[in-house]
Order: structure tokens, then sequence, then C-alpha cells
């Protein structure tokens, strides 16, 4: 049996020991607790902005509730220079705590020598007062209620004036955070002057109560090296801008509504004819998920390049019309900005729990194309190339990001495109191709490839029709039930498959000369805390080989660095290890080789977690050989 | 009856303006049953597109799941058909709408694909003013299936098998009506002269049109008792309107026998001659139309003819202020913004 190591109650991850000496400059986690709807967001989004201008490689996670307003809602901002962008889990050194709702526990969240800046306008109660950490009290309130006469200015200035007094406390460049103002009110330049006068509030203030700066800071550097900081939903919907879709039919559901909002955010400015002043795309927002994939479906039927984007509830609902376009092999796109399920599970909490029911959405013997971003970067690029795949495969191709890549900034590498890359239709016929064509038949694979030609409608007057069907049918796209046109039909569709590798992203691979004898197999956020965990796991004197699966169907590549290992790790962020399952179900491997490490309780897995995951397998390999020697011990 | 359609064409055949005859608009052999309304139906609809001489390969047929749905497959072999899943050919026809305006759409739906299943696409898609023409042959029961009461089946009739219609009965022209479709019209296959004027100014007709079609089914719903057999329908059918289609430069020679008429001039400039039956009967007037059903309904009669038609209608381009171009015939260079911008865009996440 394989192990499967869960670590779930944060309170055992052993970063929880003192602020660390080590660790104070550029090296430590600010925490905001806010309350949503009072605007703190683009507040704290400004800090972390800050941090990234001062050249210092920085990662912001947001953990909000499903609701509007009222409710208790945090922001962590990972300060690493060494660029650990993972969660970091466990305690921070840092805490803004701006919601009385939660302020108990926002105490109890701060590391030992650490530091509480909270809203000292009441005072708090002896019972939340720790001798271990620091208190940074800000009449915050009263300076508002002050300074301020409309309520709304009131409550949102509070954000402001604890940014600078952050940007006092931890060194940070106020000529710069003060220009980050001034970027951000572009357009809107009234509100230039009231934002800096808030800035300055707290700033005078911590300069002229506390002593600034202090142990935890930073300091400038050179490290962010080009790279932007942006969330992966906002990639995917430029993606889908840069890859060509015209039509999207959409329903909205957290996390994935943002992609659509973005797709249509961009079209707006980069997709208007400028001599009509009319859009080259069409969005519609439809009834339901039902509905949001089936438009897909008509405008890929119709030669149009067209997508969706939806997360789990969404996927469920979409499977039937999913088996359609797998049959009847109709591109189009499909982003699932995944979330923790089952059902509406927690729908604000990120999780990589669709795995299986997406690679095999549908009844019958059915498969899909699957991506797997890991960043912003990816998100763009893949959803780009996702219509090329798309379009040459004949069949849907779904983009698996998560409500982390999806709606928290990450620092990322720029996005790129080259002009020369020109889209490839696949074997669409033209009315000429038509012209010259001796026979067209839907389901004829000329080529030999799985891959048949299709025609859109209204492409040449004779030729070329044919009626689109779920039902089975011959190679001329006529209804059949014969058991010989059946089985050619979808054996074809295997090949396709086998065909579709040559389009997909092979994995990423990093390994020696000499293979290591442990491995890491991981995709899309789970890659976050690898780079951190590989350094930590050399402390420990274990050094790792990494595969970075992108894509589903399976490259061979991955059989092969499997079989090369004595103990693979697959690392992911699901209960039943699904991406374990299908690569056991796909690949000629036996499941004894795999060991899942998996982290599900909904927040992004921490390296912590991936390097106890290996430890404690270990451990219990070696408990085990121990107990067998105590065993053949008492035998002999 | 025979499985193989003969291929031996009359020489003499009378042509269209396309220099087709009506043989060119037909589709594969119909597999429904020998009398099936949806037969009728079908032979209407290729009168029409052969009578308007509509270039066959520029329409798009549509259905969902169903004996109806079945029906596209038998007329217009030389256009491209989608035959979809149970209840959602509405959303495909409005992605493959979006994505080329420039195409004929003729959907062919039942009483199960949009009143049950698909009810909740159906209202959709006469919301999203989509250019149309959608059309459900109405039998009140599911043929595919062996019988079973549709969602259209009045109220309190028995099924073949004795099962009895338990709940309220859907009226989809009353429903398109309320949801703001821009011609709606009922007509019975049996009536070619009503139904081939009808298709015909549904066809030329900018917006989304709505034709419920009664087609008895003669193997499930024909029985004493149904009120959607053909005997029924026969008895208690009544018109609201009599409705003829004069096509774009067509002299206007048909006259009026009684009462009132009206002529509506379609978007593509035909026009729709309505002769009037009542002297309340307004072309116009949704509400009124809706009344009148419900009226006709209350006395046991069927009513039929052009309910609703409002010529000057937008479409969903129009509101959605789509390029004249279609959007599947835009180049890359159209589409892609490039490089130069794209370095526009990483500036304003730094």
């Amino acid at each position: 049996m394989t192990a499967n190591t869960s670590i779930l109650s944060e309170s055992t991850e052993n970063n929880d020991i003192e602020v660390d000496e080590d660790s104070l400059v550029n090296e430590f986690v600010v925490r905001f607790a806010n309350t949503n709807g009072t605007g703190s967001a683009s507040a704290n989004n400004m800090f972390a902005k800050a941090i990234l201008r001062m050249g210092i490689p920085v990662s912001a996670k947001n953990i909000f509730p499903s609701n509007i307003q009222g409710m208790p809602t945090w922001y962590e901002v990972r300060i690493s220079e060494k660029n650990y962008l993972g969660r970091r889990g466990g305690k921070s050194e840092m805490v803004v705590a701006m919601n009385a709702q939660s302020i108990e526990a926002d105490i109890k969240s701060v590391k030992a020598g650490g530091y509480l800046l909270y809203d000292s306008s009441k005072y708090l109660p002896d019972s939340q007062i720790r001798d271990d950490i620091n208190y940074l009290g800000i009449p915050i309130s009263s300076i508002c209620l002050k300074e301020y006469n409309d309520p709304r200015q009131r409550q949102l200035f509070k954000n402001v004036i604890y940014v600078g007094a952050l940007a006092a406390l931890l060194n940070m460049d106020f000529t710069l955070l003060k220009g980050l103002v001034r970027d951000q009110f572009k357009g809107k330049e009234k509100l230039i002057t009231p934002n800096i006068y808030a800035l300055e509030l707290g700033y005078q203030y911590a300069n002229k109560h506390f002593i600034c700066p202090l142990a935890i800071k930073v300091e400038t550097r050179d490290l962010v090296n080009g790279r932007i900081l942006v969330d992966g939903n906002t990639a995917s919907g430029l993606g889908a801008v840069y890859g060509g879709a015209t039509v999207v039919g959409w329903y909205p559901i957290t996390p994935s509504t943002s992609v659509i909002e973005k797709f249509a955010s961009y079209c707006h400015r980069l997709r208007i004819d400028p001599a009509s002043g009319k859009n080259n795309y069409a969005i519609v927002q439809v009834e339901d998920e039902l509905a949001a994939i089936g438009v897909a479906i008509g405008a890929g039927w119709s030669g149009a390049r067209a997508f969706t984007a939806t997360s789990g509830p969404g996927v469920s609902l979409m499977t039937e019309f999913l088996g359609l376009a797998y049959f009847t092999e109709i591109p189009m796109v499909l982003v699932n900005v995944q979330r923790a399920g089952p059902s509406t599970g927690m729908p604000t909490r990120t999780q990589q729990s669709d795995i299986l029911s997406c690679a095999y959405a549908s009844h019958g013997d059915t498969k899909q194309i699957l991506l797997f971003p890991d960043s912003p970067t990816e998100c763009f690029k893949m959803g780009a190339q996702a219509f090329d795949i798309a379009d040459v495969c004949q069949t849907p191709v779904i983009i698996m990001s998560d409500l982390d890549l999806g709606m928290n900034d990450h620092l990322t590498a720029e996005f790129n495109w080259q002009d020369e890359q020109a889209y490839q239709y696949g074997k669409l016929l033209n009315k000429e191709q038509l012209d010259e064509l001796k026979e067209f038949g839907r389901y004829l694979d000329v080529d030999g490839d799985g891959i048949c030609y299709r025609t859109a409608p209204g492409t040449h007057p004779d030729k070329g029709a044919y009626f689109n069907r779920g039902t089975s049918r011959d190679h001329f796209a006529r209804y059949t039930e014969k058991p010989e046109y059946y089985v050619d039909n979808v054996d074809r569709l295997q090949r396709k498959f086998v065909t579709a590798l040559n389009y997909l992203p092979k994995p990423d691979i990093v390994q020696g000369k000499k293979s290591a004898k442990v491995a890491l197999i991981y995709y899309g956020t789970t890659s976050h805390p690898i780079t951190e965990a590989i350094d930590e796991l050399k402390n420990h004197g274990i050094s790792v080989d990494t595969l970075r699966i992108k894509a589903f169907p399976f490259h061979d590549d991955i059989e092969r660095f499997i079989s090369k290992h004595q103990d693979t790790f697959v690392i992911e962020q699901n209960r039943d290890s699904q991406m374990k399952t299908l690569l056991v179900n796909e690949l000629q491997i036996d499941p004894n080789q795999l060991t899942s490490i998996v982290n599900y309780d909904g927040l992004s897995m921490t390296s912590y977690q991936v390097v106890q995951g290996v430890l404690s397998h270990f451990s219990d390999k070696e408990s085990k050989k121990d107990a067998a020697k105590q065993t053949n011990k008492k035998v002999g | 009856m025979s499985f193989i359609k003969s291929k031996f064409k009359h020489p003499r055949l009378p042509v269209n303006d396309l220099g087709l005859t009506y043989r060119d608009y037909e589709g594969a052999l119909s597999t429904l049953c020998a009398g099936c309304g949806h037969d009728a139906l079908t032979s209407a609809i290729i009168q029409a597109c052969h009578e308007l001489s509509i270039e066959p390969h520029n329409v798009a047929k549509l259905s969902g799941i169903g004996c109806s749905s079945k029906a596209p497959n038998y007329f217009l072999n030389k256009a491209h058909g989608f035959n979809s899943v149970h209840g959602r050919m509405p959303s495909v026809a409005t992605g493959a709408n979006m994505a080329n305006q420039d195409l004929l759409y003729l959907a062919m739906s039942g009483d199960g694909d949009s009143a049950s299943i698909g009810f909740g696409q159906f209202a959709h898609v006469v919301r999203r003013q989509l250019n149309m023409v959608y059309m459900v042959a109405n039998n009140g029961v599911y043929g595919l299936t062996k019988g079973q009461l549709a969602a259209t089946a009045d109220k309190g009739v028995k099924n073949k098998v004795g099962d009895l219609s338990l709940f309220t009965d859907i009226d989809l022209c009353v429903m398109a009506l309320q949801l703001g479709a821009t011609f709606v019209a009922r007509s019975f296959s049996g009536d070619k002269k009503q139904l081939v004027p009808l298709i015909k100014a549904a066809m030329s007709h900018k917006g989304f049109a709505f034709i419920d079609i009664i087609s008895p089914c003669v193997t499930f719903n024909n029985h004493s008792g149904s009120t959607r057999s053909y005997d029924y329908v026969h008895d208690h059918i009544t018109t609201a309107a009599v409705s003829d289609f004069v096509p774009v430069k067509t002299e206007i020679t048909s006259n009026c026998d009684s009462g009132d008429c009206e002529d509506v001039c379609l978007h593509d400039g035909s026009i729709m001659r309505i002769q009037k039956l009542s002297d309340d009967y307004d072309s116009r007037n949704a509400s009124k139309a809706i009344i009148d059903i419900e009226q006709h309904k209350a006395k046991g009669e069927i009513l039929t003819g052009l309910f609703y038609l409002e010529p000057t209608a937008s479409d969903f381009h129009e509101i959605n202020n789509t390029s004249d171009r279609p959007l599947n015939k835009l180049d890359q260079d159209v589409l892609c913004p490039g490089k130069r911008v794209l370095t526009g865009i990483n500036e304003s996440f730094r």
C-alpha cells in the first residue's frame, strides 16, 4: 500500500518559532485582517505592489468568504528575496488587525516576537494581551473621524492610513509609494491628493510614536527581473483575446467570473472595429452553464473560436455537452477555475479536485484534453494556445486553473507574444479546397492520423454539408448503429488522442545527469511551494528530481521518468489523489511506485506540507524495516 | 414503405430563380411513421424554401432530440445540420448565430424538447431575440419513447394507454408572446395553405420567429379522446387571421375576401398580407393575442394563424453591435492585438 500523507493542522507547522534574526530583512509575512466590502483590497494590493517596485519578490493571497459585505477576510503578503512564493503557512511576523470580529484569532496568528498593528481607538481587553508580541496601536478610527466628514471616506481611508504606517514601520520607500498612488489613480486625479494625505497621516503617526523601522523590514533589491504581478484569470481572459476567441457564452460562478469580465474589458479596449465602431466579438450571459457551453459548441461548429469559463458545479452541468463535443469533434475551450468541492463545497477556497471529472467528462468512453497552467504567464500562453489545439484536434480543450491561481496576484514572467505565430485552424476546409476535393466525408480519416476534415456551414453551395449528430454515424455522418462503423469511429477517436500529443506541451523535467532516487511530480499551483521544498529537502540530505505535468493525455516522458525513480511523490490538492489515479489508469505503472502528498483544506499547499510528506514516508518505511528486522530476529 | 429514395427527377419540374427544383431542397428519406404530421411539415419547409429561392447552403438546420428533431435530416441536404442534445438546441443555435449572422437559421424542436427538458433554453433564446425561425412540431406526446404525455398535452386528456394528463398544459405561443418574440404564429401540419406562407414570412422576418405547429402523432396520439388527433384538430381548429405572403418584387394580386386587410412590410421587403377575421384582431398587440388564445382554448378551440408580428424589431446582433462581417470570418490581424500592445499591458502589472 502507498502512504497518503495529509497535513491539515496549521498549528503543527514548524515555522512557529520566534521571529528569526536571519529573516528580518526581506523575508517575512504580513497578514491583513479586514472586513469584506470595506475597500481594503485595493489598499492591500497597493502595499504588495510597492514591495514589488522596491525590487523584492512578493506573493499575495486573498483569503475570503463567499459573501459581499461584513464577513472577515484576510490578505497574506509573503515577502521573500529567496523567491519562495508559495504560501508559507503558520503564523505571521506582522498582523494588521482591522476587524473586531476576528481580532482574537488574529492576535493568536502573530509569531512570537512579531508585531500586531491594530486600531487603538478602542482599548483591547486584557484577555487579548500576549506578552510575547509587540503591540502597535494607532487610533485609526479616531483619526478618520477627525479628518473626514463622509462616512464612506472614513471607512476607505482607514485602509490607506495603515499602509502609510507600514511604510514607516517596515522602511518602505515612501516616495515610491506615493508614486504608486499617482499611477493607480491615473485618470481620476481628484483622488490622488486625498490618498497621499491619508498615507502621510499613517506615515507621520508611526514615525512619531514608534521606533521606525522595526526589526522586520524591507530593503531595496533588484530581484524582480522583469516579472509582473497579476492574477491568472486576467491572464486567461487576455490569452483568449490573443488566441482569437470571438464568441463567449457564460454564466457567473466564483472563482471563474473574472476570466470573462477581463476578456470583455480587453475586448472593449482592443476589439472594436475602428471604422464602424462595431464589436469584433460577441459575449452573452446565458441562463446557465448548460447554455454557456452550448453557445461555445454552436460557435465552434460554425468555425469561430469560442470559449466559456466555469468552476466545478458548472463543469458538472456541462458534462453532457462535453460528450457531444468530444463525439461530434467540435473545437471549443473551457477554462475551469477549480474550487473546493464536492457540491457547493467551499466556493472561495482552492483545490485541484476536478482532475478526474474533467479528464473523463461525460458518459460513455470519453476523454478530454486538459492543460495545467502553473502561473498567470501560462494562463496567458495556454489561454491562447488552447484555441489552436482545439481547432487542430477538433475537440474541447479544458484549461485547469484554480482559485489560487485565478484570483490571487502572482509574481510571474511577463506575457510574451510573437507576431509571426499564426493561428492554426487545422483541417477546416474553405470553398477552394472543397472545389478541389473529389469526395468529402466528415468522418473519413484521409490522413490516417485520426483527425478528419471538417467544414463550416455556408462554405460551399454543393459540397461539404453534413448532418452533425451525437448519434453513431458512418464516415459521411449518416446515422448508423452498425457495430463495425461504431467501433471504427471510436477507435479513430483514440488514434486522434495519440496524434494530439504532438500539439500538447511536454512536461517540465528537472533532473541531474544521474537520476536522484527521489522524484516529485506536481502540476498547476502545487508548483508554487516546490522551490522552497527542494531547498528544505536538501537540508535534510534529500536531493530530488522534479516533473511538472502540463497536459493530459500524458506524454511518454512521464512514464519513463517514473520508472527511473525509486520513490516518486505525486503532490496535489485533493483528497483522493486524483492525478495519481489518472497516472496509474493511463500509464503502465505499478501504483506502489507512486506516493501521494495531498492537501485539501482549501488553502494553497505549503513547502512544509511537501517536505513533511516526503519525510514521513521515509520514516514510515524505516519503522516498517525495523519492525521486519525485529520479527526476523525473533523468528531467527 | 420504400427505404431507398428515388433519384429520378421529372425533366420538367418547375425551377425557381436559382434554377433549382423542389427536389434540390429535399433531404434524406424520412424514417418517421407513415402519416406522421412532421413529414407534412418537412414538405411545407421544402416548398417554402424552394418558392423563396433560398440558397440551401446558406441555411443552418438545428434541432434537439425527439421525432421532431430528426426532421431536419429530411430537408435541405445541401445545408449543414446540427442535431444537438435534448432541449439544448437554443444555446447551440445562439452560438452558431453569434459566429455567423449571415445564415438563415431554421430550427426544429418538439414539445418535449422545448416545453419540458429545454423550457429554460426556449425561454431565454426568445429573450435574446436571436434572428432565427423556431418551429415546434407539437403533438402532445413523446413519440420516440412510445407515447408518454408531453407538457403541451391538454390537462385532463388521456394518452393511448389511458394515462391521464394531470398537470397544467403549457402553451408555447403564449410563452413566446410574453417573452418578447417578434413573430408568433400557430398552424397545423395538415394545412399547407396556411403553413407555407407563415414559414415564408418567418424566414423573411428579422428577429425571433416562433411557429407552433400542431402535428399529430399517428402512432401514439391519434385515438379518440386525444385533443391532438387529426380528427379532433380538424373539428376544433379556428383561425385568427388569414395571412398570405407576397415575396419581394411581386405584385400583390390576392384580394381580400372579406373584412379588413393589412399589409405588413417585412425586413427583406416582402409583404405579409393579413386578412382579419374579426374586427378586433391586431397583429401588433401581444397581450390581446394571449387573451384570444386563452379564450378560444376555453371554448375547446385551437386558435391558429399569425398572432403577433413586430416587423421592425432589432435582433441580437443589433443589440450587441456586432461587426457586419461574421465573426467566424475575421482574420488574425483583426483579432490579435499583437506584441506591441502586449508590452503596454505588461507595463500595467508592474
